[in-house]
């Protein structure tokens, strides 16, 4: 699975990051987490509002740190 | 969505987290009543004399501090609710293809509500610009974003008085739709990097998810604000207040009306020049703020240094750089900060 976290390097999208990384252990799910900090990638991958994420090049989630429980639900939907 | 609500804890009924939030405002109000006999209680308890400079300081600091903190608490919460019905998203929506002049007061007003944080002005001016919003009336929610929010506009109530936050209110989303008109005239679509022209930005059709959210459920966004912004704004308020404490105690009030008066039409530059380089969240330019006015300086030139600190920060025009060049930076500099020198001069010849 392959997993993008969206942000400029703010603490929340940092957070965010650690909160995919633990996610998807927990539900053994093996991802590759990336961290896109450029502004131009994050501006073509639609994302407005930081930190955003995508599941296997689909946005699920801008603008703030996820729910943990529907982040799991991306994560095993995805 | 069924894969979603399996996951969910299990949910407090809403009536309980209408009651909650009900008897904590009921609790804040009890408390905020007794800050000063508090404040001042404290203050006597100290071996300095309560009408000493020292005496005054430790006396501000004390009622200050409290003061402050939870009317923070309270407006960031009631905030964080209210933005849980707003997104960068919706606001793209309603002001893409908007004209200029109607779209400019849209854009302001919208940047009082929408959720905005200044490490992310980069991707939303992008989406933006690239949605179709004009550039001034990207520059008008971009101007009205920071300084014209909610912690400014009511802790100005709380400290200074109700006038002066409705004053600051208007004013601030003036300059900030006349800036962006005047930008917008200005066609400088062009001095924008040249990767951002060519840009196609993605417009991923988010299902966001807030269409769905409950009352709790905003609730708790309220609470994620608080503990985010009052966590990182709290150092800001305490240098605040403590530098408000010392020229409440300290400076003496022919000094602060001859340095910043009316009479000294200077200070007024002054002020907007001395706030681009000081970078303070509108929480820690608050208490000064109180402080200077107190002291006898005059309303224009203190509102222009708040704006100029607010406004124009070299922070955020960093990070502005990436998808600015620096003429148009200049541009944006030059046209914001005449805005706030009208509004220095226009206050300090009528009051």
């Amino acid at each position: 699975m392959d997993i993008k976290v969206y942000g400029p390097g703010c603490k929340r999208c940092e957070t965010t990051e650690q909160m995919v990384r633990e996610a998807a252990a927990k539900l053994g799910i093996e991802a590759q987490v990336e961290k896109v900090t450029d502004p131009r990638q994050i501006a073509m991958a639609g994302v407005m509002s930081t930190p955003g994420i995508a599941v296997n090049g689909k946005l699920v989630h801008a603008g703030g740190l996820p729910d943990p429980a529907k982040l799991e639900g991306w994560l095993q939907n995805g | 969505m069924t894969t979603e609500t399996q996951h969910l804890p299990e949910r407090r009924p809403d009536w309980l987290w209408h009651a909650g939030v009900a008897a904590f405002v009921v609790g804040w109000w009890l408390i905020y009543r007794q800050l000063i006999p508090f404040s001042e209680w404290l203050t006597s308890l100290l071996p300095v004399d309560r009408h000493s400079h020292a005496g005054e300081a430790i006396a501000f600091f004390l009622y200050d501090t409290p003061k402050v903190m939870m009317l923070l608490t309270l407006i960031v919460f009631a905030m964080g609710v209210v933005r849980s019905f707003f997104s960068p998203e919706k606001t793209r929506a309603l002001l893409s293809g908007k004209r200029e002049g109607v779209g400019n007061v849209m854009a302001a007003a919208l940047g009082i509500v929408t959720p905005f944080c200044s490490c992310s002005a980069v991707p939303l001016f992008i989406g933006f610009v690239s949605a179709g919003v004009p550039l001034g009336v990207t520059f008008s929610f971009l101007v009205a974003a920071p300084m014209v929010n909610e912690v400014a506009v009511f802790l100005l109530w709380g400290l200074v008085g109700w006038q002066v936050a409705a004053i600051y209110l208007v004013f601030g989303l003036m300059v900030a739709i006349v800036a962006g008109w005047m930008i917008g005239r200005f066609h400088l679509e062009g001095w924008l990097q040249d990767w951002v022209r060519d840009i196609h930005a993605g417009t991923a059709d988010l299902d966001i998810p807030d269409k769905n959210l409950s009352m709790p459920d905003r609730y708790r966004m309220g609470i994620e604000a608080v503990r985010e912004i009052v966590g990182k704004v709290w150092v800001w308020i305490i240098l605040g207040i403590s530098l408000g404490a010392l020229i409440h105690g300290y400076v003496p009030e022919d000094l602060m009306a001859r340095i910043m008066g009316v009479d000294a039409w200077w200070s007024v530059p002054a002020a907007v020049v001395i706030g681009i380089p000081m970078y303070t969240n509108a929480a820690g330019v608050i208490p000064i703020v109180e402080a200077l006015l107190a002291k006898g300086a005059a309303l224009g030139t203190v509102l222009a240094f708040m704006m100029s600190v607010i406004a124009l920060s070299l922070p955020e025009m960093l990070i502005l750089r990436q998808v600015l060049t620096l003429r148009l930076i200049a541009v944006f500099v030059g046209v914001v900060g005449s805005g706030i020198l009208a509004v220095g001069f226009l206050f300090n010849a009528i009051f």
